[in-house]
C-alpha cells in the first residue's frame, strides 16, 4: 500500500514536470512531436531509475559510512554523467535499432535536472532501497505522461492561430500552466 | 584576452539583449520553482551569483591547463564544488531559507546558464572579462526572477517580500503561487519581452 502511495504521488500528484519543475528543458524542447516525446520519456525513465538506484547505493553504502555526506552533489553528478555514457555505449553495442530511437536523447539527459532531482529527493525523503526504485519509476513515467500529453496538445496547436509574440515558448508555457491546473485535480488522491 | 573585448558590453548584454532566462530560456527549473515568493527568489539569485562568478574566475584561470576532451567534466566538478559551498553556507546561516529552497540549491549544478557561460565565455576569455560576463548574466537572471516572483507574490498572496501591499483591493489569486501560476506568469512574461524586442 505504501509503495502504491509513493508511486501515485510521483506519477500524478507531485508530477516532476508540472509541480516540481524538473526536466523543463526537454519538456519544452522535445515536446513538438508525439513519437519523439515518447522516446524521450522512455529514455528518461530508464536512466532515472538506474541513476536513483546507483546514487542511493553510493549515498547510503559509501558516503554515510565514512561521514562524507557533503560530497553528495559532486558524487551524484559524476555518477550520473558516467552512467549516461555507459548506457549509451551499451545500447549502441547491443541494439542499434534502440540506439537510433533513444541515442540522440541520451547525451541531453546528463544535464536534465530531473535525473539529479530524483536522486537528491530520494535521499532527502530518506527512502529505503525498494521505495527509491518505486519512486524513480513513478517519477519517470510521470515525466513521460506529461511530455506525451504536451506533445499531443502541441501537434494540435500547430493548426491554431496563435498571436505572433506568443508563438513558440510563450504558448507552450501557458499550455503547461493549464495542464498543471488540471493535474491539481489529482491532489486529493494522496495525502 | 582575445581581440577587443568591451567590458561594458560583456556586462550589459546579459541584462536585456541576451537575458539568460527571458530571451535564451535557460535555467528554467529554478526560475519556475523558487519564484513563489520574493524572499526565496533572492536566496536563489544570491546562490547563482556566487556559483557563476566563482566558477567563471576558476575556469578562465585554468583554461590553458585543461585538455579539451575532459573540459565539460572539469567544469562540472568546479561548479559542483562551489554549489556545495553555497548549499552548506545556506544550511548553516539561513536554515529556514535553505529548507524552503530544498533540492533546488543542489540543482544549481545542472543549471544550464552556469555550464553554458563556462563553455561559451569563460573558457575563451581572460579573468576580468569573464567576471564582467558572469556578473551581468547573474544580474539578468536576478532581474527575471525578481520580475516573476514580484508578479506571483503580489497577485497570489497580496504581499511583496512579506509586506502586505494590496489590502482589500482584490482577493489574492491563490493559483499564482501554485505551480500552474508559475507557468502562466512565465508564458505571459516571455511573450511580452518578445513583443517589445521585435517592435
Amino acid at each position: 500500500m505504501e509503495f502504491f502511495v509513493i508511486f501515485m504521488s510521483a506519477l500524478l500528484v507531485n508530477n516532476f514536470v508540472l509541480s516540481y519543475f524538473l526536466g523543463i528543458c526537454p519538456f519544452v524542447g522535445v515536446s513538438n512531436r508525439l513519437d519523439s516525446a515518447f522516446s524521450m520519456g522512455m529514455a528518461v525513465t530508464f536512466v532515472m531509475s538506474l541513476a536513483a538506484v546507483v546514487s542511493w547505493a553510493i549515498y547510503n553504502l559509501v558516503l554515510v559510512k565514512y561521514g562524507l555526506e557533503f560530497l553528495e552533489i559532486v558524487s551524484f553528478i559524476l555518477v550520473i554523467a558516467s552512467l549516461v555514457q555507459l548506457v549509451e555505449m551499451f545500447i549502441r553495442r547491443m541494439s542499434p535499432v534502440l540506439y537510433q530511437t533513444l541515442g540522440i536523447y541520451l547525451p541531453l539527459i546528463t544535464t536534465n535536472c530531473a535525473i539529479l532531482g530524483v536522486a537528491l529527493l530520494a535521499v532527502l525523503k530518506q527512502y529505503t532501497f525498494a521505495e527509491t526504485v518505486v519512486f524513480s519509476v513513478g517519477a519517470g513515467l510521470g515525466f513521460t505522461l506529461a511530455i506525451v500529453v504536451m506533445a499531443g496538445i502541441r501537434e494540435e496547436l500547430d493548426a491554431a492561430d496563435v498571436p505572433a509574440p506568443f508563438r513558440g515558448a510563450g504558448i507552450t508555457f501557458i499550455t503547461a500552466g493549464i495542464l498543471a491546473l488540471t493535474f491539481m485535480g489529482f491532489s486529493g488522491l494522496v495525502r | 584576452m582575445k581581440g577587443e573585448v568591451s567590458l561594458g558590453k560583456e556586462f550589459t548584454k546579459g541584462l536585456w539583449r541576451e537575458n539568460p532566462v527571458l530571451v535564451m530560456l535557460l535555467g528554467l527549473c529554478p526560475t519556475l520553482a523558487v519564484t513563489n515568493s520574493v524572499k526565496n527568489a533572492l536566496g536563489m539569485i544570491g546562490a547563482v551569483f556566487f556559483v557563476l562568478t566563482c566558477s567563471s574566475i576558476m575556469v578562465s584561470l585554468i583554461k590553458k591547463l585543461v585538455p579539451p576532451q575532459v573540459r565539460i567534466a572539469t567544469y562540472i566538478v568546479i561548479i559542483a564544488t562551489f554549489v556545495t559551498m553555497a548549499d552548506r553556507f545556506l544550511a548553516a546561516y539561513f536554515p529556514a531559507l535553505s529548507k524552503a529552497l530544498g533540492p533546488y540549491v543542489p540543482l544549481i549544478v545542472v543549471n544550464c546558464i552556469i555550464l553554458g557561460r563556462q563553455e561559451a565565455f569563460a573558457s575563451r576569455h581572460g579573468v576580468v572579462a569573464s567576471v564582467a560576463d558572469a556578473v551581468g548574466m547573474s544580474l539578468g537572471f536576478g532581474i527575471a526572477l525578481m520580475l516573476l516572483s514580484s508578479i506571483r507574490e503580489i497577485l497570489g498572496n497580496g504581499t511583496w517580500l512579506g509586506v502586505p501591499i494590496v489590502k482589500g483591493l482584490f482577493t489574492p489569486w491563490q493559483v499564482m503561487i501554485l505551480p500552474a501560476g508559475a507557468f502562466l506568469a512565465l508564458g505571459v512574461l516571455v511573450s511580452m519581452v518578445r513583443y517589445f524586442k521585435n517592435r
